[in-house]
């Protein structure tokens, strides 16, 4: 074991860039996530439609998964989970993003809790791009349109939970991109028919508004979101979301401590 | 605006790797120097007379990327709460461009990052808890964060790394408070990545009367 206290910023600063790039070969080299799962009639618990504007709050025992469907392109749905067991364990957007070297959550990535465990593997998705930056609408974007703020915050407070326990989400269906000037923007809109799918890591709490990006056009949704919660196949040790990367595969590691 | 050490009404060093919070009426304002340059601040703000506001990164960003601004702040930038409301306004700024999307390191995210070993280091998260209790919170309330003068790319191809700060020594950044705030700050005791240039170092915090 490295004796961490004494090494040199020379030392350290080889550890970290030989890291680096092992995320950047890994984000290069992703597998294919874009085909829609299978689900046996069998293996379904519930399907659901959103309507524009209104939210889900809903639980998912671990191994379960969430298909999520937007079949009219609406722009945008945003995500926040708790770990149903200990809900002071949340889904945390700045780690989710910083542990893996990237904005762009989209197939094979997962989704990081403050704890340093995986409470959701992206384990298929249709490639629309998922923002954990800009956060859902709110009041102030959404003028008297229902907002992503508001129905995340009532989706909490169906779980008995506050204000203080929704913290920065995860919006869906959303492809923003920094440009070279440093300015945020979205790239395109959703294509209709685009899909996610989150499997659970852990028991969750889930918080799931069907409202738009804070930086789409229109700030009102203009369709219904599908979900399908079904049974998903256990994952195993080679996992591909769990392969996928160094971190994720620590992710888990972690995880697994935690069920031990 | 020009200020005076000798008229400010708080003057503290804080040690390199510890925790410190202050309450600020609205309209002080608080300079955070980087003494020895290369120092990650992280800071959270809530408000002193209902905490369950509190600074909101992502109400922040969002309100700042529609008025056509940039990923990250620096001086004009509004800190915004979860109710959308201005909490802080960054009016001086030697350094250029801080982040709000990385968060805060932690023990646990810091052994998904950089392996097992480093699970007992001390970290940012630590030092909000140890602060966070002493205002009767928990880690139900800590969320993303700010992290002055530190150096966050998020690059067109969507990279997101910690590269080396570019503060020079003596820099700060100055925020003028829009509400009565608490602010917790901890001065960011990580090696794992070049944020402190490998060498935590002490930052000094001053308090002004408007």
């Amino acid at each position: 074991m490295d004796h961490l206290d004494t090494m040199t910023p020379a030392q350290y600063r080889a550890r970290y860039e030989a890291l680096q790039a092992g995320a950047r070969a890994k984000a290069g080299a992703m597998p294919d996530f874009g085909v829609k799962p299978a689900i046996g009639a069998g293996d379904v618990i519930a399907r659901e439609v959103i309507p524009p504007g209104w939210y889900v709050a809903l639980r998912l025992r671990r191994g379960e998964a969430l298909h999520v469907e937007n079949p009219h392109g609406t722009p945008g749905a945003s995500v926040f989970l708790w770990n149903a067991d200990d809900v002071s364990e949340r889904f945390n957007a700045g780690d989710t993003a910083k542990l893996q070297w990237t904005t762009l959550i989209g197939g094979g990535r997962v989704l990081f809790s403050d704890m340093g465990r995986v409470m959701a593997a992206v384990i298929a998705d249709s490639g629309a791009g998922h923002d954990p930056i800009l956060g859902p609408s709110t009041p102030q974007t959404a003028g008297g349109a229902r907002n992503g703020r508001d129905n995340l915050r009532s989706a909490a407070a169906k779980f008995g939970l506050g204000r203080r326990d929704v913290g920065p989400c995860l919006t869906l269906f959303a492809k923003m991109r920094v440009d070279a000037a440093g300015l945020p923007a979205l790239v395109g809109a959703p294509p209709p028919g685009a899909f996610v799918t989150l499997r659970a890591e852990m028991n969750l709490l889930v918080a799931l508004s069907n409202t738009p990006h804070p930086l789409a056009t229109l700030q009102e949704a203009t369709g219904e979101i599908g979900i399908v919660r079904y049974r998903a196949a256990p994952p195993g040790a080679d996992d591909p979301c769990r392969c996928a990367t160094e971190e994720a595969a620590r992710g888990f590691e972690n995880n697994d401590r935690y069920f031990a | 605006m020009e200020h005076h050490f000798d008229a400010a009404i708080l003057d503290v060093v804080v040690p390199a790797r510890a925790p410190f919070s202050a309450t600020l009426k609205a309209g002080q304002v608080l300079r955070i120097i980087d003494l020895e340059s290369q120092q990650a601040v992280d800071a959270l703000f809530y408000n002193a007379a209902d905490p369950g506001e509190r600074y909101s990164a992502q109400d922040t960003l969002a309100a700042q990327a529609r008025a056509g601004g940039r990923y990250d702040l620096s001086t004009g930038s509004v800190l915004r709460s979860n109710e959308g409301r201005a909490m802080a306004t960054i009016v001086a700024d030697t350094c250029g461009f801080h982040d709000t999307s990385a968060g805060a390191c932690s023990c646990e995210s810091n052994t998904v990052r950089f392996g097992q070993a480093t699970r007992f280091m001390h970290a940012c998260r630590e030092n909000f808890l140890t602060e966070l209790a002493k205002y009767g919170m928990d880690k139900r309330d800590l969320v993303s964060n700010v992290n002055f003068f530190m150096n966050v790319p998020i690059r067109p191809d969507g990279e997101l790394t910690v590269d080396d700060g570019v503060s020079a020594p003596g820099g700060y950044v100055e925020l003028r408070a829009e509400m009565d705030l608490l602010v917790l700050i901890s001065n960011c005791p990580q090696v794992n990545n070049p944020c402190n240039g490998f060498r935590p170092t002490p930052i000094r915090c001053v308090v002004w009367e408007p």
